[in-house]
Order: C-alpha cells, then structure tokens, then sequence
C-alpha cells in the first residue's frame, strides 16, 4: 500500500478518548430508558446440587417486585448453544448436556443461576430475590481436571469426559521419541485465569408492544453473533425483530464474545412484563459466572538429537471446560491450541491428545490468547528445558530449529504464509542487552538475589478464519467480516464495520486506512460500530481479527467506491472509464489536466443531473464481506530477565521486552498499547493471577478482588517493547497480522523460563507467586 | 426517610432529598446523571469510582451521599475547562495513549489530578505505587504512567 496522506504507519492520537476523558463514554448501565425496572439474579451457593424446591411466593409479594422467574419457565425455550463441534478420536460427537438459561433441576456450580427477579428499583430486586426460598440437595462436586473423573455433572457424561480429540501423526510421533537419544519431559498447569474487564457485564432488554420487536443493550464484543445465538437457537426471535448494540464496552478480553444466560433471560422478561430490563454485574458476580480462562494440566515431551535438532513433540493435555459449554469453549483447547504446538520450530513430528472434561466451576471459554497462549506456555517451556538438559544456549536451541522456508505446511494443521523468526529473536537479543546479563547476574549474587533470563519465542495463528477451513473443522458460524462504505452528498463518508472496539482504537486505526485510501481528510471519515440497527453484518472482535478481517472488509467496499467513482468521473470528463485513475482524493484523466475531486463525484451520485444513467445507478454507497484465505501468524520473542529474592521467593521483573512482527502496522501507538496490556495480562497469569476453586466444596476462593491478585501498576515494570521491520500478511491486502493478544500469548514462558533459570530449577508453578517460588528454590 | 443534602457539584450548587444509605456514587450516577463516574467493583478496590471530595480523591463507592453534605464534589465531567478545553492532565492522557476502553480512565484521571497535586515531583515508582487503588485492564500502565509524568509537567506550568 502506498502512503499517500501519510495516516497509515503514523501514531495518530485517538480520536475516541475526547469522550473517554470527559465522562461522555456511553456504557450499557450508563443508558437507563423509560419505565426502567431492574434485574438480580439469584445464585446457587453450591457447586453441586439438587433444586429440591424453589418457593417464589414470598419474593413475589415483595414491594416493587413484577416478576420472579425460575428454571421453570424456560423449560420450553432453547438452551445455551455451543458453537464448535468437536469429534473425539473414535468419531463421536462431543457431549452436549443442555445449558439452560436458569436452572433446571440441578445447580452445577457456585453463581450457576437459580432465578431472575425483576423489580422497580434495583434495591428491590435484591430484598426480593434473598426471599426465594430454596431447598438444595448436595451432590458430590469436582473441580480439578486431575480428578475430574469423580462424580458425573451431567448425566449424559457419566466419566465427565466431553471429548477426547487428536491431532498430528500420534504413531510416528510415538516411534521418534522411542528412538530418540534425548527426551525431555514437563507437566505443566496452566492456571485458571478471571477475565475481569473493569467494566462488568451488564444488559438492558426491552419489548416494544407496538411492532412486536426488541431491543438489547449489551456489553459485548460481537453483537451480530449474539443476536443471530440468542434469536436463532435459544428464543426463536425473528433476526429482524431484534435490534443488538453493544455501545462503549468496557473492555472484553474475549469474556464479551459469549452468549450468556443473563441478557437471554432478561430479553425473555421484557416482553412478559412488557417493560425494560435492566441488569449490571456486581463484581462478585463477574468472578463467579463470567466466562473463566486456561486451566490445562499437560504432560509435554520433546525429543531431541545431541545438537539440540527438534525431532518430535508429543502433548496429552487435559482441558477444564467447567460445568457447560460456553460459546467457543471447545475450540480453545483444540483448534486455537494444539494447532499452534509447531510453534516457530520444523519439528517433524507432532502429535497432541485433549481430553476436555466437566467440572463443578464456572464454564471456561476465550480469554486473551485463548488456546495460544497455553500452547506457547507449552513449547516454550518445552524447548528451554530442553536447552538447559543439553547444554545448549536457550536462543541457539531456538535459532537450531526455526523455520525459515514459507510457506510452510506443519504437522498440526496450519500453513505459515510468511515469516521471520531470526528477526525477532535478534532484535529482542541486543534490546534485552543480553550480552550484558552475567555482569548484572553478578551483581545480584552480590547483593544475595538470584537473577535470571527467559526467552520465549511465540507464534500465533489470527484473523481467525477462512470460514471454508473453520466449518471442516467443527465451527457452526462463518467467520468473515463486513463493512459498508457511506459516501455522503459532500464527499463525507461514514464506515460501518462489524468488528467492535472495546479499547482496541478501531476509531482511529479503521478512519486512518479510509482516509489514506480516499485521499481525504480523517475527520471527514466517522467510523460507526456495534449496532446491528445500522451495521449490516458483523462477526464481532476477538482472535486479534479486526484489521485484518474488518479492515479487509472496509478496504474492498472502499475499492467498489472507487470503482463506481471512476465511471461518474469519466462521465463527468467525458473520458473512457480506463482511461481515469484515482489518486490523491482525485480522479484524473491520464495524461491530462482533467481532474474531478472525490467530494465533485459524491455530490454527482447524489444530484444526478449529469450522470451516466443507463450504465449507473444514482448513489455512492457500498459494502463488502471479507473471508480470509488462511490465518494470519504474527510471532516475535520475549525475553525476560527477573530478580528473586531466594528468602522470601518474591521475584521483580528487572526487564521485559517485546520484539514483534505484526506485518504492516497502521498505528504503531495504538498497537504498542495492545502490546503492553498483553504483557501486563500475561505477567498477571505467570506472577499472580489464579482462579482457585475449593477441591470438596467447589467454592470460588479467589473471589473478589481482595482474593484475586489483578495487577497494580506497582506489580509492573516498564516494558521495552519494539515492532520488527515485519513480514507483510501475504494473502490480505493492508498485510497486517493482528497484535490484540500477542502479549499474553508470549509472556508467561518467558517469565517462567526466567525464574527457573534464577533458581536453577526444572519448574516453577504458574501463577510464580512468593510462596510457589520460595518453595521451588528450596 | 429521606434526608436532604446539600452540595456543590462541579461548581454547581445543589439540594436533594435521598435516601441516608445512597453512596455517593450511586447518587452521582443515578440521582445527578452523571454517569461519567464509573462502578467496577462491590470492595471499592478498582478505583473506577473516584471523584474529588473538597480537592481530595475519595472513592466514591466508600463513602454516603450524605457525608458529602456541604462539600465540593468534583467528577470527570467537571475536570475540562467551561469552553471544552481539556486540563492538562486529561490531555496528557490522550497525548500519551493512557487509555483503551476508557472505563477505568475517569477515576485514573482523577486521581492522577490528585497525585500531582500531593506529589508534584513524583517519581516513576512513587506513581506506580500511589496509583495503585486504581486498576486498569488495559493499558498495562505503562502509558498512564508516562501520562501522569507528562501531565504533572504540564500542571507545573
């Protein structure tokens, strides 16, 4: 692409933050509509449990209360759907017990919801729904995957078994390790992550009488998605009875992606009560029934020659997927993991077995990274273990392995389209001064601290996907994307995407490629998103998608523009339609000084006196769908270098950097700022964060913020972090690859490797907490 | 059972009758409309809540409507000057790319107004550390970080 205007490649300051920063952000519990009424869920106290009896008389009498509603009223309506289909080994479908929108009969876990109470004031809601009389009878819970095959949470799985899936060549991986002459050998947790977007989850629901149709405010991250679940395969709405919009959303990190029972029960309620609805997480409850991330438990195996030369990796992985499927569940820890376990190495042979299990915990879905990270965690542990058992330095053992012929076809499933892994591990090299390390170890050992470096060199698969390869593999959506190009009279155009933003600057970025296409000024390009009353289609944000998809899709309804813009300027210049080309916001007659401007042309499509008639209609208006042809791979390597204290196990990360390759960047602000949430996410994971549940119990003792350890900006360091000159995308036309979750994917390894290599040790347990480190360091 | 308070509010002097167990933020958001003040937790530990109280940053989840009585209330959407004009510390933000969803970002600026007033020459770890009733999801900090210092540069001038 050219760079006409100069927007593209340029860090220009956001366009979406003068709201932000004054307070005029609108989020879903900022909108309170007439006659609004409020919503409070009641949830079971138990993980595991039988509704004995549910007594609403007393909740029903209450002052303000208009509706109670339980498991019960719902028993004709469609449960939760799951949107991946994922066949076990021996060919049978995944186990698909219902996921029903409240309660039916059972409880499956801690904040599974019992009832809905909808009253005048939110205060009520609340008095009311501690009225509801409950009668649990306790059943045996699990929460471990390691012990999973304890008591059934459904009974269509009696061993708690959903499906047990492979991938790769499981013989010839198996007769490589045999003869292999070194192996080595981790088992890996990967811990249970709590999404915790600051803004919690929130809907308001509401029914209009007058033409039977609906409308929902959704903190949410793809409302197309969520209308097309919630009305196809649950309520049985008519799609165009159904209005989504997902205003100023708070952020997601993928927890926003899912059809929840919240905002399907409320969307129910409104037209019962024929008034709106509205319902906010507390916090508490965020924690206890947002979607939950990771908890793999993995045994990995890598064989290697005495050089060091990558021979085979076997991986056997058991994934949580809590107590039911939430949307994308099965395909976290399938498609989005053991297809990435090639990592950046041509190890010949691989092979990966998941077994996915229920437990009595919250349901597990996408969270940043979703599957990439676990199978970066994977590799990247794997490998430096490795280098350590052989003596080899940990970059040359990567540098042994990397591939370097594209495109390349692994033994996993995927083609990289292009790369440049050498790049990436060089630049992060001379950034991390990693030359200088054994002088700064030194002077830690001085000062009685261990120190300690770790790589990890990532790569994941984005823009998620053809929809051809998706559907193959068990996706029951399409995943492309959409945009529609407005030309106004004036030469001014607004853009209707259906990617969403949640922090993600869409605004900005999506306006710079318009206005650097069209050749016009920036504030002459609105970017409008989230609401599928004005956006035409849209398969939402997650999986790092929205440049390359959206934009894609953008970037081909803006070329119909221009190609349509060209005939009216040839009329207009009574030229050949070949003859006229397009630059610089002008359309011009090769070759000569005729010239009409892009805003001359728009006012022509709208007032067509002079305009070509019988070849064209009147109007400047187009939209596009994008389906990629392949994933996108971005990749880079993260290199870690921390400080522990041996005698109270507490480690500082001393520096962090950050070398990767997303192709072409429009923004390189807005993707640094992606890049440092992502480490802060996944130094979270490595140092910190953990969603633990109460073997026995099942209660969520990482609960509330005073138990769930978020990062503060005092548990951070400054990040170094830098973009590679890149390797352009080869099959999309901005060639950018995706930067959403690469700091999430990348970092946890990198930290761990460090750790371990302060201390000397073959493993540290994730999260790297005082008390797990001063345990490893004994 | 209603008690009446009364208030400045960005300026703007006011009485209301509410309820003794209001919070401040649930009377700011829902009494006043002004929904610029955010709610991101139940143990007042995000700090998305933050508002000024007589100059000082004060969750507002943590304290009564009524212990406000007779106080100055400052909130997000009094922090720009009258004409629009951003303060320099809500400029800062935007210069230095110190949000992305901007949901913690009111209560972040509020109490990156206070800091600078407290600690004008703060240095990188003091911010770290007195930022740290304030959650952000997004940023990793890092830019909010840099925007404090630039826009405790910019107050100073």
């Amino acid at each position: 692409m050219t760079a006409r205007q100069g927007f593209i490649g340029q860090s220009v300051v956001r366009r979406e933050d003068a709201r932000f920063l004054t307070g005029r952000g609108q989020y879903t519990d900022d909108i309170t509509l007439d006659r609004q009424t409020y919503a409070a869920f009641l949830r079971s106290p138990y993980a595991h449990a039988r509704l004995k009896r549910v007594d609403t008389e007393a909740a029903r009498r209450a002052a303000g209360v208009l509706g109670v509603f339980t498991g019960e009223h719902f028993k004709d309506v469609g449960g939760l759907p799951c949107g991946w289909l994922i066949n076990s080994i021996d060919g049978s479908p995944m186990k698909e017990p219902r996921h029903p929108i409240l309660a039916d009969g059972k409880v499956r876990y801690v904040g599974d919801r019992v009832a809905l109470v909808v009253a005048e004031t939110l205060e009520q809601a609340k008095a009311a729904a501690a009225l509801i009389d409950v009668e649990y009878e306790e059943l045996p819970a699990v929460v471990d995957v390691a012990e999973a095959a304890g008591a059934p949470v459904h009974d269509e799985a009696p061993d708690n078994q959903c499906y047990l899936w492979q991938i790769g060549d499981t013989d010839g991986t198996d007769a490589a390790i045999k003869s292999a002459p070194h192996v080595s050998t981790l088992t890996l947790r990967n811990n249970r992550l709590i999404p915790n977007a600051i803004e919690p989850r929130a809907a308001n629901a509401s029914y209009n009488p007058a033409d039977d149709s609906y409308t929902l405010y959704v903190s949410n991250q793809n409302p197309h998605v969520e209308r097309l679940l919630m009305c196809a395969f649950v309520l049985g709405i008519p799609e165009h009875k159904m209005r989504v919009v997902a205003p100023d959303v708070g952020g997601g990190f993928g927890s926003k992606i899912f059809l929840y029972g919240e905002e399907t029960a409320l969307v129910w309620a409104s037209k019962q009560l024929k008034r709106p609805i509205k319902w906010t997480a507390e916090r508490s409850e965020s924690f206890l029934a947002d979607a939950h991330g990771r908890d793999h438990l993995t045994k990995v195996e890598l064989a290697c020659d005495r050089n060091g030369k990558f021979l085979a990796l076997r991986v056997n992985t058991t994934a949580n997927l809590g107590a039911y499927l939430s949307t994308f569940s099965t395909a976290v820890p399938t498609i989005l993991y053991a297809t990435l376990l090639a990592g950046q190495y041509a190890t010949p042979k691989i092979s990966a077995t998941v077994k996915a299990v229920f437990t009595n915990t919250a349901p597990v879905d996408a969270y940043r990274g979703a599957g990439r990270p676990e199978a970066t965690y994977v590799v990247e542990r794997i490998v430096e273990t490795a280098a350590h058992e052989l003596g080899i330095d940990p970059a040359e053992i990567r540098r042994r392995n990397f591939i370097r012929e594209f495109p390349y076809a692994t033994p996993v499933g995927l083609t990289y389209d292009t790369g440049d892994y050498d790049a990436t591990m060089n630049q992060a090299l001379a950034l991390a001064d990693v030359a200088g390390f054994a002088q700064r170890k030194a002077a830690s050992e001085a000062r009685g601290f261990k120190r300690g470096l770790g790589y990890a060199a990532y790569i994941e698969a984005c823009g998620i996907a053809p929809s051809s390869v998706a559907g193959a593999l068990g996706a029951r959506a399409g995943l492309f994307e959409a945009g529609e190009v407005r030309v106004h009279p004036t030469g001014k155009v607004t853009i209707f995407t259906g990617s969403h933003s949640h922090g993600q600057g869409h605004e900005t970025t999506f306006a710079q490629l318009v206005a650097d296409k069209l050749g016009i000024a920036m504030d002459d390009v609105d970017i409008q998103h989230g609401d599928t009353g004005k956006v035409l289609f849209g398969m939402g944000t997650y999986g790092s998608r929205s440049l390359a998809v959206g934009g894609t899709a953008i970037l081909k309804a803006v070329d119909k523009v221009i190609a349509k813009g060209r005939k009216i300027a040839a009329h207009l210049m009574e030229a050949a339609d070949t003859d006229v080309v397009f630059e610089d916001g002008v359309f011009k007659v090769a070759g000569t000084d005729k010239a009409v401007p892009f805003a001359q042309v728009a006012l022509t499509a709208y007032v067509p006196h002079n305009f070509p008639h019988d070849k064209l209609e009147p109007g400047l208006n187009e939209n596009a769908f994008y389906d990629p042809s392949n994933f996108t791979f971005p990749a880079g390597t993260y290199i870690c270098e921390v400080e522990v204290d041996p005698a109270t196990g507490v480690t500082r990360i001393d520096r962090f950097t950050a070398c990767d390759d997303f192709g072409n960047v429009i923004n390189p602000m807005i993707v640094e700022g992606q890049v440092h949430g992502g480490l802060a996410q996944g130094i979270g994971q490595a140092l910190m964060e953990h969603g633990i549940y109460e073997p026995g119990s099942g209660q969520l003792l990482s609960g509330s913020y005073m138990d769930y350890a978020m990062p503060r900006a005092d548990d951070l360091p400054a990040f170094a972090v830098q973009t590679v000159k890149g390797t352009p995308c080869t099959h999309n036309p901005i060639g950018a690859k995706g930067c959403g979750e690469a700091g999430a994917i990348g970092s946890p390894a990198a930290v761990i490797n460090a750790i371990c290599d302060a201390l000397k040790v073959k493993d540290v347990p994730m999260p790297a907490t005082p008390y797990n480190v001063w345990r490893a360091a004994r | 059972m209603g008690l009446t308070i009364t208030l400045k509010v960005n300026g703007e002097a006011l009485s209301r009758e509410i309820p003794p167990e209001r919070l401040l933020s649930e009377f700011l958001r829902e009494d006043l409309r002004l929904t610029g003040t955010h709610i991101g937790c139940d143990t007042s530990q995000c700090g998305a809540c933050t508002v000024h109280v007589n100059g000082r940053a004060v969750k507002s989840c943590t304290m009564l409507a009524v212990q406000a009585s007779q106080c100055e209330v400052r909130t997000i959407e009094g922090v720009a000057a009258p004409d629009g004009t951003l303060h320099p510390m809500q400029e800062a933000f935007r210069q230095c790319h110190g949000l992305q969803c901007g949901f913690c970002t009111p209560g972040m600026v509020m109490s990156a107004i206070e800091l600078v007033q407290q600690c004008p020459q703060a240095s990188e770890a003091q911010i770290r550390e007195r930022l740290d009733g304030n959650f952000c999801r997004c940023t990793g900090y890092q830019n909010i970080v840099k925007a404090v210092q630039q826009g405790a540069e910019a107050m100073g001038t």
